[in-house]
């Protein structure tokens, strides 16, 4: 096999914005000094002077334009093509709620103002917490959390407080399924919680025998997510949350997977106390690299009076009409500064406007149409190699096991993945969930047309067929992105995680 | 079909074959009867795109933003002048619209500003490691708290009453899931009462925490309280204020082990509080306990070099119940405005900004505080905020100065009951002399109209 030559962006060398400062250049001119120009000796005393400047660059605007620009053409995003990352619903992201998000009474609306001059942004809201609140089927809600993780944080230490409130303090374990999210997990522990596993029954649903030995009076939550991580619909959730509710756990909904359900089925009608929402997913706040999200929940009335301050709420004939209620007794306290990812309330209040009740239902339909067609589509020019883990019906997204192409071809999921970059798509989510060998987690998400479904599958079909003729193409992918197969070994061994000082 | 979908009606027959069900109902026979909605959802209908944006534009006009008023507000947030070139990158799609860089090749834009926006925050604080972003400012100080846990396993954390009361509050909200006790410790003339500090901390205390400058905009002997925790084993954490550590001595260099800090001043919007981001520096030694996403430089294939994200094993998709934190998206489009703003402003600029506000500060305070009913509520030194008393109360003096288009700032009496005749006034580079001649005298005014005996008080 004979590699292709070194790519323009492959030939340049990666250098920091650091490595590029010239002590003299500049960017930012100064406001002109129009008060007196007092010795800064006597407003701030020496020793809690800073000796020498912080080692910032010094780069005039032209070449931070061009560094950042030619950085980005170094990430493959969005608007760019297919990112079918399973579990993280990589919807189009509309443009107009860039527009909405940076009108200035918006964006240029700070945190402290009075609620009477702020109720543009209290009633959005308080109308975004109404709608979330319908979507799932339970009625308070907060917007505060910052994240999944951080709306999974605020669920437990509810559960908690629901708890000792009725002076039970017996209860210090989680359930959740050996599928879950590893936010899960990990939110259990900083809430002081201990971690019981529950096993996956043969259908790819939760092992109800497994759940009914381990619920009893040390439970003090369930977390679950549905559909799971396996893309399936729990066929038994209605039992399940009899179980946790029966032990007298708070039953908690992971809203990971919101968008397979959007319009058709509610958590709360399931028995779920609490949801969170992902903003970021199910209703496209852009990804941003990483974030920002934002993490509402949506709670019953049981868990309500413990709902982090403040809320926003509407007061009838009340002046000023849309206010924040900070006279919550029970309420855990707060779970961060101001009132939460506002700019992400613009855009999600935004998208549920555009689509309506109607339209966000279809959004999961198609969305769910897209995933079983895929998931067809797969099965046709890759079943042996790649079979689907549990065959049902999927939900929104579905997991392939790679176990019998690394057998049969000598290639793993990883290196499917690298190939599938030269291909020009943003690989699946690859080795989660944990159960399933060699996993491979697909979510393909409404916005994508059938055509980009069927060209999918075919790269993938093509990158098995040239694996059965010379595995060593795969194992060695990719070859036309910015730089290949990067050393995490070494990187973790001896972590280099700033510019070295000059 | 919305605007956002594409399957036609053929194409929906075409794939409901392929799939070999009937109808878009079939793929849904798993949910069981009982729980499938029937009916709609109790939404509106669907809008155009030009009906949404009129609506959402609507909304926003009913809001005074500071492009509406002369704003002095902070109280943690800040309005600082945002430059245009962060507008433009940020609506790159390239960094807008890609998730958390699991597939290094095709990521190197983002884990490379990751590790710029490292080495800026570690350059600022002082300290030699950085994560890539958390969630906010209090929710970075609380997962401080989690660290001390995990660090010493001690049970008690120790607090000044001068940090940020959302960060304090957030504290205690989270310590109680993990099990640990808060102390609070007194104000003594606007600065931390480091007599009591030093009686409150203990083989038992696990962290020690303070914030430069204080909420009152006082500068803080930092590094006694360091000392303090250090003597007794403790980690010490200190939030810190981004913009005024061109001029301040940095958490690093005053001994502390954490520092950690709201980041919306370094070129975020306003955005109501968030989308912001937390920072979050420490020491060599905490590095693999540290929460959050970190970016690391390695190598590729063919030796270029490249950037991954790196000490996975701390994070809850690898270590899950161990994880040191749950964090998973965090604020990486948010931590690239800060990288950016701190390469527009510098290395010399941030030393500017930070003599500009306190000389700015310095003026605002003299002139307020020579008005008659207003006093200074302490005479410590400050960089970009200080706090007054007023001889009026606090909630009308602002409503009156609001309606002559000042915003004169945030009433201490919200979270400080013993403060409740007290104000917080912000300075920033775009607050000009004449905007702080126009505050005085509209206070000045305010005060004297309002500050008759009988309507003397405590206002929240």
């Amino acid at each position: 096999m004979t590699l292709p030559a070194d790519t323009p962006q492959q030939r340049e060398r990666a250098t920091t914005i650091f490595e590029k400062s010239v002590p003299g250049r500049r960017a930012f001119v100064p406001p002109g000094l129009d008060v007196p120009e007092i010795p800064m000796s006597d407003l701030i005393p020496d020793r809690a002077r800073r000796a020498s400047p912080p080692g910032l660059p010094e780069i005039a605007e032209p070449e931070i334009v061009r560094h950042y620009n030619r950085m980005s053409r170094r990430n493959f995003d969005l608007d760019a093509g297919f990112y079918p990352l399973g579990s993280c619903t990589m919807k189009h992201n509309p443009k107009l709620h860039e527009r909405l998000a940076g009108l200035p009474g918006n964006a240029r609306l700070h945190p402290a103002q009075r609620p009477a001059a702020a109720q543009g942004a209290l009633k959005l809201m308080w109308h975004l917490q109404e709608a979330l609140g319908e979507i799932v089927g339970l009625r308070a809600v907060s917007l505060q959390p910052s994240a999944g993780s951080h709306g999974e944080l605020a669920g437990v230490l509810l559960a908690r407080a629901y708890h000792e409130d009725r002076g039970d303090a017996r209860r210090t374990r989680v359930l959740t399924p050996d599928t879950a999210h590893g936010t899960n997990p990990a939110t259990v522990s900083m809430a002081g919680y201990e971690v019981v596993k529950v096993g996956t029954s043969g259908d790819g649903g939760v092992d109800i025998e497994d759940l009914r030995s381990k619920a009893d009076d040390t439970i003090a939550c369930l977390m679950l997510t549905n559909p799971n991580t396996l893309g399936l619909f729990d066929r038994n959730i209605e039992e399940i949350t009899r179980i946790a509710r029966d032990c007298g756990a708070v039953a908690y909904y992971d809203g990971a997977n919101l968008n397979a359900i959007m319009g058709i089925s509610r958590p709360g009608d399931m028995g779920f106390d609490v949801v969170h929402f992902n903003l970021h997913k199910s209703f496209t706040q852009p990804h941003g690299g990483g974030g920002p999200g934002a993490g509402p929940i949506a709670v019953s009335e049981r868990v309500a009076p413990y709902l982090p301050v403040p809320t926003v709420v509407r007061r009838e004939g009340g002046d000023p009409q849309f206010d924040l209620d900070f006279d919550r007794p029970k309420s855990i306290g707060r779970l961060r500064g101001f009132h939460g990812n506002y700019g992400v309330f613009v855009r999600s209040y935004a998208y549920i406007c555009s689509l309506g009740a109607e339209g966000l239902r279809e959004a999961s339909e198609i969305a769910v149409l897209n995933a079983n067609y895929l998931l067809a589509r797969l099965k046709e020019v890759a079943g042996d190699a790649l079979p689907v883990a549990f065959d049902r019906i999927c939900g929104h997204e579905f997991v392939l096991s790679g176990a019998p192409m690394k057998r049969d071809l000598g290639i793993r999921t990883l290196d499917l993945a690298k190939r599938l970059l030269d291909h020009g798509y943003h690989p699946p989510t690859v080795y989660f969930p944990l159960l399933v060998e060699e996993a491979l987690l697909i979510e393909p998400t409404e916005t994508e047309t059938r055509e980009t479904l069927d060209a999918f599958a075919e790269a993938v079909g093509a990158i098995l067929a040239e694996a059965a003729e010379d595995p060593a193409i795969a194992l060695h992918a990719p070859y036309t992105t910015p730089v290949r197969r990067l050393d995490e070994a070494t990187a973790a061994r001896r972590p280099v995680v700033r510019q070295p000082p000059t | 079909m919305s605007a956002y979908t594409s399957l036609t009606d053929a194409d929906r027959s075409a794939m409901l074959a392929a799939i070999g069900v009937d109808s878009i109902d079939d793929l849904f026979e798993v949910v069981p009867e009982a729980l499938r909605l029937d009916r709609a959802l109790n939404l509106p209908g669907g809008l155009s795109e030009q009906d949404v944006e009129a609506h959402l534009r609507a909304m926003a006009s009913r809001n005074t933003s500071a492009d509406d008023e002369i704003c002095f507000l902070g109280a943690g947030m800040y309005d600082h002048y945002v430059p245009a070139l962060i507008d433009s990158i940020l609506a790159r799609s390239e960094f807008l619209t890609p998730y958390t860089p699991y597939q290094p090749e095709v990521s190197q834009g983002g884990l490379q500003l990751m590790f710029e926006y490292q080495t800026a925050i570690s350059e600022l604080t002082g300290l030699p490691v950085s994560n890539a972003s958390l969630y906010e400012g209090p929710s970075a100080l609380a997962s401080a708290g989690y660290l001390a846990k995990l660090a010493n396993g001690r049970s008690r954390l120790v607090i000044s009453r001068a940090v940020h009361p959302h960060a304090r509050e957030t504290l205690v909200t989270v310590a109680r899931g993990y099990g640990m006790e808060v102390t609070e410790v007194p104000l003594r003339e606007g600065l931390t009462d480091l007599d009591v500090l030093a009686e409150a901390v203990d083989v038992d205390t696990a962290a020690v925490f303070v914030q430069q400058p204080n909420f009152l905009g006082a500068i803080e002997d930092i590094a006694a309280a360091a000392e303090l925790a250090r003597a007794e084993g403790a980690l010490s954490v200190c939030a810190c204020d981004p913009m005024t550590l061109g001029v301040l001595r940095p958490p690093g260099a005053a001994g502390f082990d954490i520092a950690t800090g709201e980041g919306q001043a370094l070129g975020n919007r306003l955005d109501f509080g968030g989308p912001s981001f937390g920072f979050f520096a420490a020491t060599e030694e905490h590095l693999r306990r540290m929460p959050g996403r970190i970016a690391g430089e390695t190598t590729d294939a063919d030796g270029r070099r490249g950037w991954v994200l790196t000490l996975q094993t701390r994070e809850q998709h690898i270590r899950r119940e161990r994880a040191t934190h749950n964090i998973c998206t965090a604020q990486v489009l948010n931590a690239l405005a800060g990288v950016i703003y701190l390469s527009w402003l510098g290395r010399r600029g941030i030393v500017e900004v930070g003599e500009l506000m306190a000389r700015r500060s310095d003026y605002a305070r003299r002139a307020l505080s020579e008005l008659d009913g207003v006093s200074t509520l302490h005479d410590q030194p400050v960089v970009r905020e200080f706090a007054v008393r007023l001889d009026a109360p606090v909630g009308a003096v602002i409503e009156h100065c609001a309606e002559r288009g000042v915003n004169v700032g945030y009433p201490l009496g919200t979270d400080y009951p013993e403060y409740g005749d007290g104000l917080l006034v912000a300075i920033t580079e775009r607050r000009s002399r004449a905007d702080i001649d126009r505050l005085v005298e509209v206070v000045g005014h305010a005060v004297s109209e309002l500050s008759r005996p009988a309507q003397a008080g405590v206002a929240r």
